[in-house]
């Protein structure tokens, strides 16, 4: 048994203008026990709403359908009280852009204690030792806890962060673009840290981020999401060199790379608005290998090799060799 | 290099920096002012120096803090130099005034990481674009000023210009406001181009549109580009010149392969380690530097990386070395600020730095 099962997951937010953004549309995700697990796509795909959904800590305007079991415990069935019995104990995270979450006023001791006092997971007294312990734990001496959010680094506050995230000892940790807004040497001591804790707490991580090679230098598997839905899922050696999806394909054709040659090609347009009703493949409008069935048929995701599922209709024989290129293409260009 | 079309007629740099300094008043702290300590300066830009030449990207690459936006701040006369000079198509920019520096500034453009910083939200997208005109008072006829408006957005590839010329910046995409921003940079002809991470808030899938419309123009119009980022696989791909900034200055530069195959700075060395690659089979070692880049209020004595440096010596913690051309590189322009790489080598040394490196 996985220790993350997702099954048909849905989230809609209620727009204030009456209508519907199905952000999230029908995800399935496994996560095996102490695996590296990435979630990538473009912003706006629905990988935050997805991790949040997870933690059970979506907005009011939000309504969810669908399954998530942690360690076979069901996290959404229980409203917010069974969710509140999995959070930070069971599954943790660490929030985009938490780094700059701390409460400028407060000493980062202090707030990472806090969360533990609330949870009653340890006394005042327990909790306040207990900070110094996680800040040594993500490389931070533990007399910092007496600082203050400014006295530390970007680097540091983030680390902080992490360590507040594992103040319950979580089995699973979602950690929603950690390095992003930090420099490529700080960003490589991060995630440094988060394979180390990987292996030495055996923690289960989920990494969501829009950087493919970050994904790929230390996530094991990972799930390329494309308009709130999965377009692709696999090994991260196999998401490269046999993509079976052509938003994957694209995407790493879009990315430079420190020593190829090779050319750098945009995507055309703009990822599918979520509050219309999408007919056919939601990457179809800007996909270089469509075919005429791809604007009228919802692909499915579905097993291509093994352990490797991708939703497009170039994978399905019966789409065929014959079928005519759509002419439709996007003008492009303007992206 | 393709002819030249220039104001001057003058041959050289379109920009050259010259020992550039910036400094700023830090911020003194309570203990300081208490005990009369003098105010302290920020080093932001500590004797900066490089040339592009028209029709070159060079990169100004970095972490957060090391200077590279003052730097080019300071070229556009956002902050005032301390010291040295900033020489613009021959004429140092430092000493004018008046008349003489808005024809300079003219030819001198520059676009932001975020598109809103030069977009005025309130603006329609025919007007961001008509601005420059207008301020500098280059066009007086209405009709002409729309038709160039127009021009400059189809040639950034928002065809057809109609379709855009009445929105909004909030009603585009954040590729497409970028694409405002650099048709507005670009309706005045500059001939140098300071890019300020014009594409780290966009998303990778509409990066590679930006950069290859910039390259496209500087090899048109032979423009010269100075694009600050700290994504070393972006100036690996369109960059022809590569410098690297630590603590505000400049510690490595050189022709881009150069950089990227053989780099000789021991900070070079380490910041490239660490970048992913997409590649997962693509095994390679991360040198992972403790800490993080030190404060420019604090400097260190000596090299100024030396308390990061996995090879400091002790004679690194006294000199403070000049850019010069490395012992283990013969390409023209690469030169490196690190006593221990520096100096010509007895020749068999060289041909096995030379092997091993290629
Ligand atoms: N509270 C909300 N109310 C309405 N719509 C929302 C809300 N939160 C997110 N959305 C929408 O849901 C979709 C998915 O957003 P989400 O934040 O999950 O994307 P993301 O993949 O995390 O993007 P990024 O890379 O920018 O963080 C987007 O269209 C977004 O505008
Ligand atoms: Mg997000």
């Amino acid at each position: 048994m996985a220790l993350l099962e997702v099954r048909d997951l849905h989230v809609w937010f209620a727009l204030p203008s009456g209508r519907e953004l199905h952000a999230v549309k029908g995800v399935g995700l496994d996560v095996e026990r102490g695996e590296l697990f990435g979630l990538i796509g473009e912003s706006g795909c629905g990988k935050t709403t997805t991790v949040l959904a997870l933690m059970g800590l979506l907005p009011s305007s939000a309504s969810v359908a669908g399954s998530v079991r942690v360690d076979g415990a069901d996290v959404l069935s229980g409203g917010e009280k069974g969710a509140r019995a999995h959070r930070w104990t069971e599954t943790a995270m660490v929030f985009q852009g938490s780094m700059n979450a701390f409460s400028p006023v407060k000493t980062i001791g202090w707030q990472i204690a806090e969360p533990m006092e609330i949870h009653g997971v340890a006394s005042r007294r327990a909790a306040r030792a207990r900070a110094g312990e996680l800040l040594e734990l993500v490389g931070i001496p533990a007399a910092a806890a007496r600082r203050y959010p400014h006295q530390f680094s970007g680097g540091m506050r983030q680390r902080a962060a992490i360590a507040m995230a594992l103040s319950c000892e979580p089995k699973l940790l979602l950690a929603d673009e950690p390095t992003t807004a930090l420099d490529v040497m700080v960003q490589a001591q991060i995630l440094e840290l988060l394979q180390r804790l990987a292996r030495e707490l055996h923690l289960t991580v989920v990494l969501v981020t829009h950087d493919l090679p970050l994904v790929a230098h230390i996530c094991d598997r990972a799930a390329v999401m494309y308009g709130g839905e999965i377009a692709e899922v696999a090994a991260v050696d196999a998401l490269y060199h046999e993509s079976r999806h052509p938003y994957t394909r694209m995407l790493f054709a879009a990315t430079p790379e420190l020593l190829g040659g090779k050319d750098v090609t945009s995507i055309p347009g703009s990822p599918p608005r979520l509050d219309q009703p999408i007919v056919g493949c939601a990457f179809r409008p800007r996909c270089d290998s469509a075919v005429v069935r791809c604007a009228t048929d919802h692909p499915a995701l579905a097993e291509v090799a093994r352990g490797h599922e991708a939703a497009c209709h170039l994978n399905d024989p019966a789409t065929g060799v014959l079928s005519v290129p759509d002419a439709g293409q996007p003008a492009g260009g303007a992206g | 290099m393709s002819g030249r079309s220039g104001m001057s007629g003058m041959s050289g740099p379109i920009l050259r920096l010259d020992e550039l300094r910036t400094y700023y008043p830090a911020r003194r702290n309570l203990v300081d002012w208490a005990r009369r300590r003098p105010r302290r300066v920020v080093r932001a830009v500590d004797g900066v120096s490089f040339e592009v030449h028209e029709g070159e990207i060079l990169a100004l690459v970095g972490e957060t803090g090391c200077g590279k936006t003052s730097t080019i701040q300071t070229v556009v006369g956002g902050f005032p130099a301390t010291s040295g000079r900033v020489v613009v198509d021959g004429r140092d920019v430092t000493r004018l005034s008046g008349r003489r520096l808005r024809a300079v500034r003219r030819i001198t453009q520059m676009i932001f990481q975020d598109p809103y910083e030069s977009l005025n939200p309130r603006l329609r997208i025919r007007k961001a674009v008509e601005e420059p005109l207008q301020v500098h008072k280059l066009v007086a006829s209405r009709s002409e000023r729309r038709r160039l408006a127009s021009e400059a957005l189809e040639r950034v590839g928002l065809t057809p210009a109609e379709l855009f010329v009445d929105r909004f910046p909030h009603e585009l995409s954040g590729g497409q406001r970028q694409r405002v921003a650099i048709a507005a940079a670009l309706i005045l002809n500059p001939r140098l181009l300071l890019a300020d991470e014009p594409v780290s808030m966009l998303d990778v899938s509409i990066r590679a549109g930006v950069l290859s419309l910039i390259d496209g123009l500087r090899r048109e119009r032979a423009m010269a580009v100075v694009l600050v980022t700290h994504d070393l696989s972006t100036a690996a791909h369109y960059a022809d010149r590569i410098a690297v900034m630590y603590l505000g200055r400049i510690v490595e530069e050189g022709p881009t392969a150069d950089v990227l195959r053989n780099p000789q700075h021991p900070y070079t060395q380490a910041l490239l380690s660490v970048v992913p690659k997409s590649d997962p089979r693509d095994r390679f070692v991360p040198r992972v530097l403790e800490g993080e880049t030190p404060n420019p209020a604090n400097v260190p004595a000596g090299c100024r990386f030396h308390p990061r440096c996995p090879v400091a010596t002790a004679e690194c913690t006294v000199v403070d070395p000049a850019l010069a051309p490395p012992r283990a590189s013969r390409a023209a322009g690469h030169r490196v600020a690190c006593i221990l790489t520096q100096g010509p080598p007895p020749v068999e040394e060289r041909e096995a730095a030379g092997a091993n490196n290629a």
